[in-house]
């Protein structure tokens, strides 16, 4: 399955490796800052509709 | 809902909200299904070999990071001239993206040159001014967070983004004159796609595709969080006040 | 306008610090440099014009939060943006007088430090000229970015940050005047790119500047 890379198969593979780290790293800091800040804003809402 | 005077933000998170998950889909079926496509099903250039495999990397990064910096001057423009406070918090969620796509273009680059020219990096002009425009993307994250009032962050970094606009462009052309003669062909086959088999074509195509609906799909959940977060920090304040 | 100029001249003349900081750092500077490359003459005469464009451009950077920074702390700022005078002239004043006060010596210091650097004969007319038609941009550029950071408590990194990419393109055109009328090759091509850089920075910046300025004393 793997394709023949010759002798470049280090900076090929290694091109891909830290493209698809780089967007991994990106999208997962977004989704974990979303999550926090939802469930954060979620809470004061909630404190400030008790409050009332 | 009306009392935080952001109807356009409710608006704005209800229907990304609605749009997301699609957006989302379409972007890792476009980019998986480019990426495997370039990299399993293509034959191995005849001169480049198979670094020729990088390209499905580069070309998307390199072109989504120059269109991140223009949707931001965009973003920018809007919040300047409209007082949209959705444009100016997507502004600063394409920056990160930005950065990072700027930062893949650079890094699979040195990789790319490794081979072909026989160095990690050269001060080629292309090269070079995309590690100016990532100065000019960090600056402008840094400003953003430097500043506590957010209207006047806001104000603050749009401006910078309208004049690092001007100015990247300026050192653009600079630095082709500055290395110019020094290497002449070292950028040959960048962005010749006119002369690019179409077997190379397609699956670039595709992933282009796919870094665009990435970027697009960032921004939507990067803009919702910067607007709760926004939001919360209102409440607090107001909360403080009362 | 005029009196403002010459207060902040008269300031910076008083407070020590503008001329003299400016100057010794851009001696320092050029002093360190054939410390790390080696003292050989042929390669000192090779990378003077680019060593000094360096020099001048970072005791520029130095210089650039005193423009706004001690006069936002002691409220004088706020004075200004009621006085009659429209802030595009206020920070245009503004970068005049850094410029004349750190700009104008270090141009006028450049060909003594070109012979520390063995800068071959021809270069130093060119030297002097290409300084002389790029501080100003740097001025005015700098003024932009110590307009942006002047609230804030420590803006001297982040000013440095930003102001430093956009020096790019006038360092380029500059230190190519430089390097070519060195080795006494024709500059105008270079020389010409350079006054734009200045004259659009000079007749555009302003604006943005006062813009900023007036964000920042909302």
């Amino acid at each position: 399955m793997m394709p023949e890379l010759g002798k470049y198969a280090g900076v090929v593979l290694s091109s891909y490796a830290v493209s698809i780290g780089l967007i991994a790293v990106l999208v997962g800091a977004s989704i974990l800052r979303a999550r926090k800040v939802r469930a954060e804003l979620e809470r004061i809402e909630e404190r400030i509709k008790r409050g009332d | 809902m009306s009392i935080w005077e952001y109807a356009n933000p409710v608006k704005f998170i209800r229907t990304t909200d609605k749009i997301l998950p699609w957006v989302s889909i379409a972007a890792v079926v476009c980019l998986v299904g480019g990426l495997v496509w370039g990299f399993f099903f293509t034959p191995a250039d005849y001169r480049q070999g198979s670094t020729v495999k990088i390209f499905y990397l580069h070309v998307p990064s390199a072109l989504m990071a120059i269109n991140a910096w223009m949707m931001m001057l965009v973003a920018s423009l809007i919040w300047i001239v409209r007082r949209h406070h959705v444009s100016a918090l997507a502004a600063r969620a394409a920056a990160p993206v930005g950065a990072v796509m700027t930062l893949i273009a650079l890094a699979t680059g040195a990789l790319w040159g490794q081979p072909m020219w026989g160095t990690w990096w050269a001060w080629d002009p292309r090269l070079t001014s995309f590690l100016i425009l990532f100065l000019f993307y960090l600056g402008y994250m840094a400003l953003w967070s430097a500043i506590e009032n957010d209207d006047t962050a806001a104000d603050l970094t749009s401006i910078l983004c309208l004049v690092g606009s001007v100015f990247a462009l300026l050192s653009r052309y600079a630095v082709n004159f500055w290395n110019q003669g020094l290497h002449q062909g070292a950028s040959m086959s960048l962005d010749a796609e006119e002369n690019v088999a179409d077997v190379f074509w397609y699956p670039a195509l595709v992933c282009i595709a796919g870094f665009v609906l990435l970027f697009i799909a960032l921004v939507f959940l990067r803009t919702q969080t910067e607007i709760r977060a926004r939001r919360a920090r209102a409440l607090l304040a107001r909360e403080r006040a009362a | 306008m005029i009196a403002l100029l010459t207060r902040d001249l008269r300031l910076a003349v008083r407070a020590g610090g503008g001329f003299g900081l400016g100057l010794a750092f851009f001696l320092i500077v050029t002093v360190l440099v054939p410390f790390g490359v080696g003292p050989e003459t042929a390669l000192l005469t090779k990378i003077a014009p680019g060593i000094l464009w360096i020099g001048a451009l970072l005791a520029c950077l130095l210089s650039l939060d005193r423009i706004l920074a001690l006069d936002w702390e002691d409220g004088s700022l706020d004075l200004l943006a009621t006085a009659p005078l429209p802030m595009e002239g206020i920070v245009t004043i503004k970068a005049l007088a850094h410029w004349i006060t750190t700009g104008l010596p270090l141009v006028l210091a450049a060909p003594a430090l070109g012979v520390l650097l063995s800068l071959p004969t021809e270069g130093y007319l060119w030297l002097v000229v290409s300084l002389a038609v790029g501080t100003p941009a740097l001025s005015v550029i700098g003024t932009f970015g110590a307009a942006l950071t002047v609230g804030l408590k420590r803006g001297g990194l982040l000013m440095s940050l930003l102001v430093l990419p956009m020096y790019v393109p006038t360092l380029i055109f500059g230190a190519e005047v430089a390097r070519r009328g060195a080795e006494g090759l024709t500059v105008q091509t270079p020389l010409l790119m350079l006054a734009g850089i200045s004259f659009g920075a000079l007749a555009l910046l302003p604006f943005a500047s006062a813009g900023v300025l007036r964000v920042n004393l909302r």
